[in-house]
């Protein structure tokens, strides 16, 4: 067993405890912590990868935008402090059945799958092959993806603002 | 196989997937159940990478997945946090119980 194998279980445990912990934690704002903790070693298991820019994009986006997004709805909604109410027991045990039978299933096909090797030279991934394909508008291009995504992004934050928008009070200087 | 650690990395995306589903399926408060799909997006991203690095690496499919998934799971994640708000304002609870009015 190779040194890079032995970091890649490292970071494979930290992932999983820390996950495993989001979801099991009482205290909603732990849980919170855990999940960007998770987060975070995803990221260290794509620089373990080797695809650099899709590590920066996850320490960016996820754990530098969601989570912070998430942590903030804690604090609008919650009294951080109190204890979530236990899910009950019977819950607990189905939902757990349910997840460790459908690890089985999954790990049992993926262990008798028989992947192809891969064919062809491989493709420089690096920001500026990447960069440059985003916004190719030449076949194999992703310039029209990405313009439907800022659209998107464009609606999402609109939408966020009417669907927050307290009722009656689109003018600001009438609040009483 | 033995020569890459995809079976490892799928290993590790199955095991993060269902523990979302765990946490999906057990927890009743929106912003939990909205931690647990962050989780599973976040194994299937996984998967997508190290297919692209492993099995495909002559061309580049699967990082632009990943890509656009995150930048749909930023949208996504902000529109749910807008509902949240909403939805405190007018139960002063997020616990999806307590949200039945459509429910017949």
């Amino acid at each position: 067993m190779d040194a890079s194998l032995i970091i890649f279980y490292c970071i494979a445990a930290f992932i999983l405890g820390a996950a495993f912990l989001a979801v099991t934690s009482a205290k909603i704002f732990r849980s919170a912590i855990w999940l960007l903790f998770s987060l975070i070693g995803i990221a260290a298991l794509y620089y373990w990868m080797d695809v650099q820019f899709i590590a920066a994009v996850q320490t960016i986006v996820y754990v530098g935008g969601i989570v912070v997004l998430i942590i903030f709805s804690i604090f609008l909604t919650h009294n951080a402090n109190d204890n979530m109410p236990k899910p009950p027991v019977m819950r607990q045990v189905f939902a757990g059945l349910a997840s460790l039978f459908g690890i089985a299933l999954v790990l049992h096909l993926v262990y008798h799958h028989s992947f192809t090797k891969p064919t062809g030279a491989a493709l420089n991934g690096d920001v500026a092959n990447i960069g440059t394909l985003l916004i190719s508008t030449e076949k194999g291009g992703y310039a029209l993806p990405f313009e439907l995504a800022s659209i998107l992004l464009l609606a999402a934050m609109i939408g966020c603002i009417v669907i927050a928008m307290r009722k009656g009070s689109a003018n600001v200087n009438s609040v009483e | 196989m033995s020569q890459t650690p995809l079976i490892q990395i799928l290993f590790l995306s199955v095991g993060l997937f269902f523990i979302g589903m765990y946490g999906l399926l057990t927890r009743r408060n929106v912003i939990t159940i909205l931690m647990s799909i962050e989780l599973i997006l976040n194994s299937v991203n996984i998967n997508f990478v190290a297919f692209n690095k492993y099995l495909y690496p002559h061309q580049l499919e699967g990082l632009f997945f990943t890509i656009f998934i995150i930048t749909i799971a930023a949208a996504e994640a902000a529109v749910a946090i807008a509902i949240i708000i909403n939805l405190y304002r007018s139960h002063h609870s997020v616990d999806v119980e307590d949200a039945n009015e459509l429910k017949w």
